[in-house]
């Protein structure tokens, strides 16, 4: 199988990725010079949004239009969790709205865990030079 | 400034504000560039014929490992500092405040201190995150519909 | 010792500051008043394991540092105030566990260490010939109790201070050549109702302001008495505020005020934004550099003034104000 460059660095869809992808983080930005809300704070309003806006079916047109640009954002993660429940209660009903939407994340969150452990077996937190 | 709201206005105004446009341009490219490296990621992960559920926790379990190993090096925080949002936002912000508190709490032991401590910033996320996807869920299937889905 | 006014003491026979000592850690090193110190350190964790192991040592170290400095055998030290940041005081009550003398381990935040020298004072005029005064603090384990982990990816907003890695101390005797401490006036708690504590320059400024006040209105002086007049951690916005606030109840302090955050920190290169804060900043400031301007007569009158924020993390949570204090101590020779 050959390196298909074209596809793998397709101009359009990295651009529109790099656009929206920054745009949300200035609105976290924002967020966080205007409004004084702990780091944790914006993380959850930032999941629930995505969460909320994946309900509704709205933020599919911007994983549509700007593929990681939207799904690696935190809303993208509220996101795959909101759609993960409706796919789970769509196929097994009740017991699906429960099991769907961590299924949908299982990989990030299991990672995410996985990955701290070894960090903190490995190294130690150093002071901040600056 | 003899009452404390006078003096609430008075600090406000005395207290230099964040220089919130050049944070914003951080933010804006950092957070960018993050993203089009899950793109990038998720190209590969297409053109080696993935599903897109597939290919977008590639990316995720990449982009965290990523930034678990940056935080482990000492580097994550540095990036943070000038990028603000732009790391935090993305998952490699999720996988930071996870890794971070992991490493700090070290010292009280591996089952309280990393174990039980990991969490401490992140576990807000998944808590609401959880519980919004399955109102989600529980609203879809009272309803049968996304409400103002066009899907 | 008698009392002046609604606060202040005065001492008839005043104590004498007989040595002082004070390690400071790396950041500090890099700071403007470096070469004041007796040890700086090269690496936060000074060979412990733990941050708080590290602070421990710190105070331990300076302590001993003082100690040995002073010539006073350790069995006529009659006893010893100390504290710091963490919670229950445990870096200077670990650290002077072996120590073998009467201990008091008090708080009063960033304003500890002239709270220690206030009370060690009082000791000294009445039944103590030689009382230990020590305190500490230390950037890690602080921002691991107050804020977030070190490696969080996270801004710090431009009216945070940086919590000094440090400790400073002073050992006080029944009768010297001095500097003397002359007068003390305890603080009360002021309360302006500030709640964000990334802006502890601006929650502590009124009640910096009471306490001086409070001293000049006692002792009768006015504050072209003093060569300097020196504020614990106010920082760069706390030490505005407070020379507006000054202005406004009619007192000029501009030519001879500082702020010990402000001076043991360069601003511009090393990024503290609103200056130093801690336990240690005061005492390390004091102990580094005020007492040997003292000591060498560059500087005759000064009031010290160190102030505190009296909140933790879980008032914070709650959304309550930071309620204040400032201690003052005047320093003559």
């Amino acid at each position: 199988m050959e390196f298909d460059l074209a596809q793998i660095f397709d101009p359009m869809s990295l651009l529109k990725c790099f656009i929206v992808g920054g745009l949300i983080c200035v609105i976290g930005q924002i967020l966080i010079d205007k409004t004084k809300l702990t780091p944790a704070r914006i993380l959850v309003i930032f999941v629930t949004t995505g969460a909320v806006l994946g309900g509704l079916g709205v933020y599919q047109y911007i994983v549509d239009f700007a593929g990681s640009g939207a799904t690696v954002p935190l809303t993208g993660f509220g996101y795959n969790l909101a759609k993960g429940a409706i796919e789970g209660a769509r196929q097994s009903g009740l017991i699906g709205v429960f099991t769907g939407g961590v299924k949908a994340c299982a990989g990030g969150i299991a990672a995410a865990v996985f990955f701290g452990y070894i960090a903190s077996l490995i190294s130690k937190p150093k002071m901040k030079k600056q | 400034m003899d009452n404390k709201q006078k003096y609430q206005q008075y600090v406000d105004k005395k207290s230099p504000n964040s220089p919130i446009l050049k944070n914003c341009f951080f933010a804006f490219v950092i957070g960018g560039l993050i993203c089009t490296i899950g793109q990038v990621i998720a190209n590969i992960c297409k053109w080696r014929g993935c599903d897109t559920a597939t290919s977008g926790t590639i990316v995720s379990i990449i982009l965290i490992g990523i930034s678990a190993f940056l935080t482990g090096l000492n580097i994550f925080n540095k990036i943070g500092k000038i990028a603000g949002a732009g790391s935090l936002v993305p998952i490699t912000g999720f996988a930071n405040s996870i890794v971070s508190p992991a490493m700090e709490y070290k010292s009280e032991g591996y089952v309280m201190g990393v174990g039980g401590k990991m969490f401490t910033v992140s576990g807000p996320v998944l808590v609401f995150g959880i519980s919004a996807s399955i109102l989600v869920g529980l609203v879809f299937l009272i309803f049968n519909t996304q409400s103002i889905t066009l899907v | 010792m008698k009392k002046l006014g609604s606060q202040t003491i005065q001492f008839d026979s005043p104590p004498t500051i007989l040595e002082c000592a004070s390690i400071v850690g790396p950041k500090e090193a890099q700071g403007p008043l470096a070469k004041y110190f007796d040890k700086t350190l090269d690496d936060e964790f000074w060979g412990e394991k733990t941050w708080e192991k590290a602070e421990s040592k710190i105070i331990k170290e300076t302590v001993n540092t003082v100690i040995s400095k002073s010539g006073v055998p350790l069995n006529q030290v009659d006893c010893c105030f100390a504290g710091d940041l963490l919670n229950q005081c445990i870096s200077s009550s670990f650290g002077l566990r072996e120590l073998n003398i009467p201990f008091f381990g008090i708080f009063g935040a960033c304003s500890t260490f002239v709270e220690a020298l206030t009370l060690g004072s009082i000791c000294a005029e009445s039944f103590a010939n030689n009382v230990l005064c020590a305190t500490s603090s230390h950037f890690c384990s602080a921002e691991k109790q107050f804020r977030f982990p070190l490696e969080l990816g996270n801004q710090r907003p431009p009216t945070s201070q940086w919590t000094v890695t440090g400790s400073g101390a002073a050992l006080l005797t029944k009768s010297g050549s001095g500097p003397f401490v002359t007068t003390v006036t305890p603080g009360k708690i002021v309360d302006m109702g500030i709640k964000d504590a990334n802006n502890m320059g601006a929650a502590m400024a009124p009640a910096f302001v009471n306490t001086v006040i409070a001293h000049f209105t006692d002792t009768g002086r006015s504050p072209n008495y003093y060569d300097a007049i020196i504020s614990g951690d106010l920082g760069h916005i706390g030490k505005d505020i407070a020379v507006d606030i000054f202005r406004s109840q009619g007192y000029n302090v501009k030519s001879n005020y500082n702020d010990c955050g402000i001076l043991i920190f360069d601003k511009k290169s090393q990024d503290t934004h609103s200056g130093g804060s801690g336990c240690g900043c005061c005492a390390s400031v004091f102990s580094g550099y005020l007492f040997k301007e003292l000591k060498e007569h560059k500087l005759k009158k000064i009031l010290l003034v160190a102030t505190g924020a009296l909140m933790n993390s879980m008032s914070a949570q709650q959304g309550e104000t930071i309620p204040s204090i400032a201690h003052a101590i005047s320093i003559e020779v």
